[in-house]
């Protein structure tokens, strides 16, 4: 008894340590921009890269509970794109449409793409990673499908809808706010609730919670669905921030989301990872995508430097952890 | 104490079942998943034929020169696959392998070499691939992979900018569009490999390692199999052909551009699982595998045919990806793919 306290503390310190060393990378990184260039670090910029960020910070979330559950969203970009566009052609069709229920029309159509992929990995027994490729593939083609593979531009947009992402509440913008909304919602559900905690359960050992009575498929379901809710609100921001929909939005943009949460320490086979960590992994991935334009870096030198930190970063994770191991195998008394 | 004692428990409950199926299924298997296969090859071929006048006769064959790059893919994404690991970077290996081989020979390389330097930057791509998967094993190879997808499409965009190189000499062009007789070249070679690779995984001891390494990686270590060598042997292996798909990609081609055979690891994959292959590791085969190739291959091209439109072909793949793997799971009373964890 005492002794799985101790290591209960002992995970608790490394896991604190982990993110304290993300955050360390994230600032010392955040120095060297602002010593190269220092409009880094003015008020309009970090509105700015907080405003680009936040789309990104909403999927994540998402995404992070489905990577708890031991499972993995592949469709999440081709449902920003499907939602997005949903939402586009009906405020085309109806202008004078109220903004929210556009929104609302988004989340529905990601809510129904996300229960889709939820039944076929419960139900259906397909491993997540070849169930989500399906209906990526579904999903984009219903973009293409129902826009005539045409574009839905700016001027074929109600005010109201544009100003979705334009728009917010005195100098901060709606995306953050939205964003901020989000994470606390589910970083209570995560943490506080019941369910949330269920998820957990369920992706660090199923055979065990399925013996201690959770419904394993069904929280599998409500974590693809809640993922596809987010990401159908994430389209419709997307498209409205953007101000055109078209039928390649946000093509491979799950790479994005998947780098986030790994870099925040979430763990692909399930039942670790936490919105705090997750939130660094965010902002590392958004610093990086405002901060390297700024400091003259040639856009087509970006993926290679994401690319490269997301993989040090990965791989400094796991030595750093392997010492840890190795230290505590050696002060045990055997 | 508890938690070990359950662990063995469950690992023995599923070596007794490994064990099982091995001595029960094998006949069975093979006379369900890949018949059907045939079936659903033969029906496609007299639906094509029946709804185009063009495809008749030697058209057949001249079809496959449109899908053969990404069926040398296939050949070594089974071997991948088969392990339990997954490699999601080869569209990217193909994109770099293509724009170097194009700068090499604008450099003023002669092309032998230039193909060469493409086989090679393949190799080296995998080699990589493989290391780090084998040395970092608490990471999944798809995270891994995901990484070096981007570091590689990075390096050539960093290369060819937002250009396009091309200008190879005519006989480059040969590889994909020239014959021998009737045949075309790149449905010959990949015949060629197709039983090199068919050999490698059924009838030598390295390709039964694989399936043992894929069935049980602890217990393969512990009967004194090298498994970091074979599992970076199969990602180098892997890379190398994402050289030869580059290869005849950019002589389909005739030039190039830092963001080719984008998404064709997803196509690649597609083709792989629906052969019946297992992306829990340790279970499916070569010929299942190249049936899915001409399958896909064939029902684009017969959809392109009659003009149905690409984001419709879109769709029809991806349900026949999940109504594989669903009529797999159901139907055919396999083992299901559950989840690894």
């Amino acid at each position: 008894m005492k002794a799985s306290a101790n290591t209960l503390e002992k995970n608790k310190t490394k896991k604190t340590f982990r993110e304290l060393g993300l955050l360390v990378f994230l600032i010392v990184l955040c120095v060297i921009f602002q010593a190269i260039n220092p409009t880094f670090f003015t008020w309009e910029n970090l509105a700015d890269m907080l405003r680009n960020t936040s789309i990104l910070a909403i999927l994540a979330v998402g995404m992070m509970m489905v990577m708890v559950t031991g499972g993995i969203d592949l469709s999440v970009g081709a449902i920003v794109a499907l939602a997005g566009m949903v939402s586009a052609l009906t405020v085309q069709y109806v202008p004078q449409l109220p903004a929210f229920i556009a929104i609302l029309i988004g989340m529905g159509v990601g809510l129904g793409c996300g229960a889709v992929n939820g039944v076929l990995v419960a139900k259906g027994r397909i491993i997540p990673i070849i169930a989500t490729l399906g209906m990526m593939n579904v999903f984009r083609g219903l973009t293409y499908l129902i826009s005539g593979s045409k574009w839905v531009s700016a001027h074929q947009m109600s005010d109201g809808f544009k100003s979705i992402a334009t728009g917010g509440i005195g100098p901060i913008n709606t995306l953050i706010i939205i964003a901020v909304i989000v994470v606390l919602i589910f970083y209570y559900f995560l943490n506080y609730n019941r369910t949330g905690r269920y998820i957990y359960a369920v992706g660090s050992n199923p055979e065990s919670a399925v013996i201690t009575g959770i419904k394993k498929d069904r929280i599998l379901i409500m974590s693809y669905t809640l993922l596809g809710l987010l990401a159908g609100l994430a389209g419709v921001l997307w498209v409205s921030k953007f101000a055109s929909a078209q039928g390649d939005t946000a093509t491979g943009y799950e790479m994005n989301v998947i780098a986030a949460c790994v870099l925040g320490g979430v763990s692909v086979s399930g039942g670790t990872g936490k919105v705090g960590g997750l939130l660094l992994g965010v902002l590392l991935l958004g610093v990086l995508q405002n901060a390297l334009p700024l400091i003259n870096v040639s856009t087509f030198w970006e993926d290679f430097i994401q690319g490269i930190i997301i993989l040090v970063a990965i791989l400094l994770n796991i030595s750093v952890k392997r010492r840890a191991d190795k230290n505590a195998l050696k002060r045990r008394e055997i | 104490m508890s938690k070990m004692a359950s662990l063995n428990k469950r690992t023995n409950v599923e070596l007794d079942r490994s064990v099982l199926e091995r001595r029960l299924e094998p006949k069975k298997f093979f006379l369900q998943w890949e018949w059907l296969l045939v079936a659903i090859l033969v029906v496609i071929l007299i639906v094509n034929g029946s709804v185009s006048d063009y495809f008749r006769g030697t058209q057949i064959l001249d079809a496959t020169m449109n899908f053969m790059d990404k069926g040398f893919m296939v050949l070594a994404m089974v071997f991948v696959i088969l392990l339990g690991e997954i490699d999601i970077s080869i569209g990217s290996t193909a994109a770099l392998c293509s724009v170097i081989m194009a700068v090499a020979y604008n450099a003023g390389m002669p092309m032998e070499l230039s193909l060469v330097l493409c086989l090679a930057v393949g190799l080296g791509c995998g080699y990589v691939n493989g290391i780090l998967v084998a040395k970092y094993k608490e990471v999944p190879s798809m995270i891994i992979t995901l990484a070096t997808m981007t570091i590689y499409r990075g390096i050539a965009y960093i290369i060819l900018e937002d250009q396009a190189s091309g200008g190879f000499p005519d006989w480059f062009q040969y590889l994909s569009w020239g014959y021998v007789g009737p045949i075309p070249f790149s449905l010959l070679m990949f015949i060629v490999l197709a039983v090199i690779f068919g050999l490698l995984l059924h009838k030598s001891a390295f390709g039964r390692q694989i399936y043992a390494m894929g069935n049980n990686e602890t217990t393969s270590r512990y009967s004194g199999i090298k498994v970091d060598r074979n599992k970076i042997i199969v990602f180098t292996l892997m890379g190398l052909m994402a050289g030869v798909c580059a290869l005849f990609l950019t002589s389909r081609m005739a030039s190039t551009r830092p963001n080719v055979a984008q998404g064709y690891e997803l196509d690649v994959i597609a083709m792989v699982v629906l052969g019946g292959v297992s992306t829990a590791g340790g279970k499916g085969n070569m010929p299942g595998a190249i049936l899915a190739v001409f399958i896909v291959g064939y029902l684009r091209y017969g959809l392109g045919l009659i003009n149905i439109s690409a984001q419709v072909m879109m769709i029809i793949i991806g349900l026949l990806l999940i109504g594989s793997v669903l009529a797999s799971n159901f139907l055919l009373n396999r083992p299901k793919a559950l989840p690894k964890k």
